[in-house]
């Protein structure tokens, strides 16, 4: 790839953030590090993974609003993770972390454990309790 | 412990992270060695794809050797020392490095990007294995020397024990690294031919059919077939993770193909080996066309392919850089040792 040929597509992946580098050839034929804001098939493929984490999401607010999962089915996918990972980060078992996302293991806890689950999902009590409507 | 405390460190942006740090890391140390050294001398390149392990339900391509190995392999060729260390209790992880600070060293660590609140929301998955350092303290906000971006930034503590304690795979447990040894006369030049033919040797010699060069021929099997097995929809996104593993943020371009050749440029010039700035050219022929593969790739993840695309073309491309690289690190695992 030669400097000029370096891709400048900006789908405000980087948010304006900063551009990354790649490298590719100058006019002299030696490497050197080249910004760049993106390149379409990246872009093509960053957009349709968080269409995939997007639809999860959804599919799961849709859950809970319909009384068939607990608020935190919802919490837990918008953080991407899922019964197993998200027990890890909160010292349980998978299994009970599953409970909890029934509308009836959820109305159980405790507010330790809320409190907890909150912290994990990088949220609040009040917020963990509903789901955007 | 004061509150505040600012190391001298240069920070330099790079292509991947595990290389710019252990770029910006020895030049701290005196050592003044490029990433694209850093990445040839730990033997970096690799290839492998991987069907049965999977990272955020997605079967792993990658090209490069495991996160954490071009390190090892650079400190052992090198001559250098890493200390490294991890912890049981958050606390006493940023304990370690508030102390290491106060003793004037810049700390590597890893971290997920997912609890990296500085970086852009789109690259933000759960991968536990971003490699920062960390160069000073003010008041609850740590100075952090981000590889991937062009300028230092910072990050809450709260947030950083969170980045430095993610769960999953793996778990990280706040691990930590320094070089506590940089050998002032290192052979930059004999460990970086070390370094290149351990690569070349890994790349034709690894006896499993998923590693090394064949394992390219080896995903281009399984491609050929995605959309007859996994569905129109699957096969695209499957499709997708290999332009992200591919071409995301870290690899410099085509799977750090293109920093491998410069890697072999600067060895040319370091060794007066000529040849391998020849090498070097057909290194960068083959990362255009993995390049190549990963726009039309693009385009069938769009639904936007010209009608001559199909699964089994972007197969057959595959196939064509499975034999070029065979080809090349077959003639580079000739190279003389130094």
């Amino acid at each position: 790839m030669k400097k000029e040929e370096v891709p400048q597509d900006d789908a405000n992946m980087l948010e304006g953030k900063f551009r990354v580098v790649k490298y590719a050839l100058n006019e002299k034929g030696e490497y050197e590090k080249v910004p760049s804001v993106g390149w379409e098939p990246e872009n093509t493929a960053l957009e349709q993974a968080w269409d995939v984490i997007n639809e999860r999401v959804e599919t799961a607010r849709q859950a809970v609003l319909a009384g068939s999962l607990s608020p935190l089915a919802y919490h837990m996918e918008k953080n991407m993770m899922d019964a197993g990972l998200l027990g890890k980060h909160m010292g349980l078992p998978a299994r009970k972390v599953k409970r909890h996302l029934e509308p009836a293991g959820f109305a159980e806890l405790d507010a330790a454990t809320l409190e907890r689950y909150a912290e994990a999902l990088l949220t609040t009590v009040a917020e963990l309790k509903d789901v955007p409507r | 412990m004061s509150s505040s405390i600012i190391i001298p460190f240069e920070h330099q942006q790079s292509a991947h992270c595990e290389t710019g740090v252990l770029s910006n890391l020895m030049r701290f140390h005196g050592l003044r060695v490029s990433e694209p050294m850093a990445f040839g001398i730990g033997s970096g390149l690799f290839y492998s794809h991987m069907p049965f392990i999977k990272l955020n339900g997605i079967p792993v391509t990658s090209y490069r050797i495991l996160p954490g190995h071009i390190f090892k392999r650079f400190s052992r060729n090198m001559g250098a020392e890493m200390r490294r260390v991890k912890f049981r209790d958050p606390r006493e992880a940023m304990d370690e490095l508030d102390r290491t600070l106060d003793q004037g060293l810049p700390a590597g660590m890893l971290t997920s990007v997912f609890y990296l609140p500085y970086l852009p929301k789109a690259f933000r998955f759960h991968f536990n294995g971003h490699n920062i350092v960390v160069f000073g303290r003010e008041g609850d906000e740590y100075l952090v020397s981000d590889p991937v971006m062009d300028a230092p930034t910072r990050i809450h503590r709260t947030a950083l024990m969170r980045a430095r304690f993610a769960k999953g795979m793996p778990d990280i447990k706040g691990r930590m690294y320094y070089p506590v040894r940089v050998p002032g006369d290192a052979d930059t030049a004999g460990a970086a031919i070390k370094g290149l033919r351990r690569t070349a040797r890994d790349m034709v010699n690894t006896p499993i059919r998923m590693f090394g060069a064949k394992g390219i021929p080896y995903l281009a099997g399984k491609l050929r077939n995605y959309e007859r097995k996994l569905g129109e929809k699957d096969a695209r996104q499957a499709l997708g993770n290999l332009i992200r593993m591919q071409e995301e943020i870290g690899t410099g371009g085509a799977g750090f193909r293109f920093m491998f050749a410069a890697f072999l440029q600067e060895t040319a010039t370091l060794t007066g080996r000529s040849e391998l700035g020849e090498h070097a050219l057909t290194m960068t022929r083959i990362g255009d066309a993995w390049r190549d593969f990963a726009f039309e790739a693009g385009r069938v993840c769009k639904g936007r392919a010209a009608a001559d695309i199909t699964y089994g073309t972007l197969a057959d491309k595959l196939v064509a850089i499975g034999k070029e690289e065979t080809a090349l690190f077959k003639e580079l695992a000739r190279t003389r040792k130094a």
